[in-house]
């Protein structure tokens, strides 16, 4: 991916967005299930001091959960293990999807990496990326 | 069945959504179909759903009729939250099995984990294999 300095923060993801239209466009919209991307796909949020990540990564072990930050990228690994069929069991249906993943986001405004906390509840991971103190727009008041 | 020793990378699924006309959704809102694993033990068939973000107090577990209805409710995230990049789509779960005869609906059980939930249905006992003494 290009960098680009002096990029504002709304522009890398609409770029990361705009990629991820084109790479679909290219590999077409098929009536296969899977999708080329990368797991675990992650929503972001933005709330002022923050950013959120989060991610639907249902029944794994948190603690198995790598999550590894610097100052412009944050890098979530895991394994998802499925269940194995004792004996004389046979699976009716499959559909859940298992395996490793390893994911990397470049973060374009800068966080704090210290300061970076991650929950999972309810089988959803969220990540909270507290902006860098420079980033954060300051109000400036007027003397009158 | 071999054992494959290679790590065997996670693939991605779009999330599918439940078409308007198949549910019977009291509330409005995207629901999703959960993903499932059906195993069958010779005493039960559990069944495994992915229903990430939803609360057990916002599960609802419906058996009617020989039909088995799932439905969870995924809460809304804050609305100071500003969504700037979206790869998922947020909302409640449904889904609906039908049940055949080989199971003994009053003893169902459930349980919600991580946002895992695991159904037990346990076949009714004249189903179950059973060994036969043989007297000498």
């Amino acid at each position: 991916m290009m960098m680009r300095r002096g990029y504002n923060f709304g522009s890398l993801w609409d770029e990361m967005a705009r990629m991820n239209k084109e790479m679909n466009r290219f590999f077409g919209h098929t009536e296969s299930v899977s999708r080329t991307g990368v797991f675990p796909p992650v929503n972001v949020y933005d709330d002022g001091e923050s950013f959120v990540v989060t991610a639907e990564i249902p029944g794994i072990d948190p603690e198995a959960l790598e999550i590894e930050a610097t100052q412009d990228s944050l890098t979530i690994k895991g394994e998802r293990n499925p269940k194995v069929g004792e004996e004389g069991e046979s699976f009716h249906r499959k559909e859940r999807e298992y395996g490793t993943f390893s994911r990397s986001l470049n973060l374009r405004q800068p966080v704090d990496p210290d300061k970076i906390r991650a929950e999972y509840n309810q089988g959803v991971l969220e990540v909270r990326l507290p902006k860098a103190a420079e980033a954060i727009p300051r109000k400036v008041p007027v003397s009158a | 069945m071999t054992e494959s020793t290679e790590q065997k990378e996670i693939r991605v699924r779009d999330k599918e959504e439940v078409k308007k006309e198949e549910g019977e959704l009291t509330r409005s809102g995207v629901y999703y179909s959960p993903t499932v694993d059906i195993l069958e033990s010779g005493d039960a068939i559990t069944l495994f759903a992915d229903i990430p973000g939803v609360d057990k107090g916002d599960l609802d577990i419906d058996v009617e009729d020989k039909k088995l209805t799932l439905t969870g409710l995924v809460k809304n995230r804050d609305k100071r939250f500003k969504a700037v990049y979206s790869e998922y789509g947020v909302g409640g779960y449904c889904r609906t099995f039908r049940l055949g005869d080989t199971i003994d609906q009053s003893k169902i059980s459930a349980s919600l984990k991580d946002g895992v939930l695991t159904l037990v249905l346990p076949k009714a006992d004249r189903l179950k294999p059973r060994k036969i003494e043989i007297n000498a």
